[in-house]
């Protein structure tokens, strides 16, 4: 119902977004591919996990349009809101793992809401999705027994439980020890091809990022500062990217927090 | 002058904090009550709240239940035995116990035993993102996780009030027939004669079912909308515990007025 180019998995036009009063988008343009794995980065608080929170229609747009595999998500009912997010796999940035139920259990979870199949059934799903994250072998574990790398890739086995059309990353290196940024970076490019699924990730780890995505947007300001491929972010002199890439505490994103001046200040009675 | 104008904008400024809360408590309670009917058909996960809410709650009811009887077998018969009525003491308890004190007491030990863990677990699901997650799955919080621990809160009450009372006269009979030395059959006989099932008993379940209703609903409420924050779900956990007692009450004088004002 909405004139899009075919092969186009999610369209963002001109979407502003801001809470109380605080905008945090002034009108993004954004378009991803099916197929196509896009990293979103920028400083913190900078409207990230918000633009994803607006791709799943989890928070609504101000203004502009959000369409995301035909469906014009902000207008859609709760029906066919659930209808679309059980193509939508999403990857919470602490995993979000049900602590009440094991590993096993947390994977068949989709299985069991969302299917009618017999647990007969659902056990080998289950443990093809446990295998491929390589841990079968801590199916009777409690998500308080597993570590911070684990617990993301049992996360991502039920994540992509349902074989989603689009997967959501927000922040799925933070906290990980190199190894585990290294795994779930490899989960991601291979589920990515096996599934042809289209992934957008939210992410400060620039060196994974450079190695997965096709594609990579720059926030700031609530808009999209830049949109290019991983290689030119390496080479590129735009101030604000290369302080991000070298970790420059002070430069187009100020190291202080806007304050009156010090001096005067540290004079006051 | 604008010291006055100061407190006066708290002042309405709290109100409105509070008219606002109130409205979104409302709405979620109507939006709850959409749901009641999805959930009821999926038992297992109702049984499972049930046993963390009522079967866990057991221990505590029976016991309070017992002391709560034999303290008032100790202080009604002084009492009784002034008037050479001895006897009534079955009665007496019987009836304070069915129509008050079970249904009051049991609502009070289970906000604190029960509605307050309700309001951590749902606060620290919401913290951790496990609610968001669920949504994400299109699977909605609300009949999945909400919904079960209201309805094991309304089931649970009447049951464990019922419990507590049952308790509550065995103390009392231990009390009154065993150590004091009550005739047995006139114990068991006059609390048969004068305790009535609809007006007693049936009265009494219902306000355990109102207690549960309200108890249920404020401590998923506050789960619900609990700050992701450490001191957010402490706070919120205390507002449960205090809110409840206070409801419950409230609630009590209400329905007890309304039930006995025709019998005297």
């Amino acid at each position: 119902m909405f004139p899009l180019e075919p092969n186009l998995m999610i369209d963002l036009k001109d979407v502003r977004f801001s809470y109380a009063d605080r905008p945090i988008l002034n009108g993004i343009d954004l378009s991803v591919r099916k197929g196509e794995i896009i990293a979103i980065m920028g400083g913190s608080g900078g409207g990230k996990t918000t633009l994803l929170g607006l791709i799943a229609g989890r928070l609504k747009p101000s203004s502009g349009s959000v369409i995301v595999d035909g469906l014009n998500v902000p207008k859609l009912g709760k029906s066919e809101l659930y209808g679309l997010r059980r193509r939508i796999g999403m990857l919470f940035q602490f995993g979000a793992l049900f602590t009440d139920l094991t590993v096993f259990d947390n994977v068949a979870f989709p299985y069991r809401e969302q299917t009618d199949l017999p647990e007969a059934m659902i056990r080998p799903l289950v443990l093809m999705k446990l295998e491929a994250v390589g841990l079968r072998g801590a199916q009777g574990l409690m998500p308080s027994e597993l570590s911070g790398g684990m617990a993301r890739r049992v996360a991502l086995a039920r994540a992509v439980a349902l074989d989603p059309a689009v997967m959501l990353y927000d922040e799925p290196f933070t906290g990980l020890d190199p190894i585990s940024v290294g795994i779930i970076g490899r989960l991601i490019k291979r589920l990515n091809q096996a599934l042809g699924m289209t992934s957008v990730i939210v992410t400060h780890d620039l060196n994974e990022t450079l190695r997965l995505a096709d594609r990579v947007i720059v926030l700031s300001g609530g808009k999209v500062h830049r949109d290019m491929a991983p290689d030119d972010i390496r080479e590129t002199t735009d101030p604000f990217i290369r302080q991000f890439a070298d970790g420059l505490p002070d430069g187009p994103v100020p190291f202080h927090y806007p304050a009156k001046d010090y001096l005067s200040e540290l004079l006051e009675a | 002058m604008t010291r006055l104008f100061a407190a006066i904008e708290t002042l309405g400024q709290s109100v409105t904090r509070r008219v606002d809360r109130l409205g979104l408590a409302a709405r979620f309670s109507g939006a709850l009550f959409l749901v009641l009917w999805i959930c009821i058909r999926r038992t297992t996960l109702i049984i499972r709240e049930l046993y963390f809410s009522g079967v866990r709650s057991l221990s505590i009811i029976a016991v309070s239940g017992l002391f709560v009887g034999m303290v008032l077998a100790v202080q009604g018969y002084e009492v009784l035995q002034r008037y050479g009525s001895g006897e009534s003491l079955g009665v007496i308890v019987a009836l304070s116990l069915v129509r008050e004190l079970g249904p009051v007491v049991t609502a009070l030990l289970f906000a604190g035993r029960a509605s307050s863990a309700v309001t951590a677990e749902i606060g620290l699901m919401r913290a951790t993102e496990q609610l968001a997650a669920m949504d994400m799955m299109a699977v909605d919080p609300l009949s999945r996780v909400i919904a079960p621990r209201f309805l094991a809160a309304i089931l649970s009450m009447p049951l464990l009030a019922a419990i507590f009372s049952t308790a509550g006269i065995f103390g009392a009979w231990i009390i009154g027939v065993q150590l004091i030395g009550i005739d047995d059959g006139a114990f068991w006989s006059q609390m048969q004669a004068s305790v009535d099932v609809r007006i007693d008993v049936l009265d009494g379940l219902l306000k355990s079912v109102v207690f549960g209703t309200a108890v249920g609903l404020i401590s998923v409420f506050e789960g619900y909308f609990a700050a992701p924050t450490a001191e957010g779900i402490s706070s919120a956990t205390t507002r449960t515990v205090v809110i409840s007692s206070l409801s419950v009450l409230l609630l009590d004088l209400v329905l007890t007025v309304m039930m006995f004002r025709g019998l005297s």
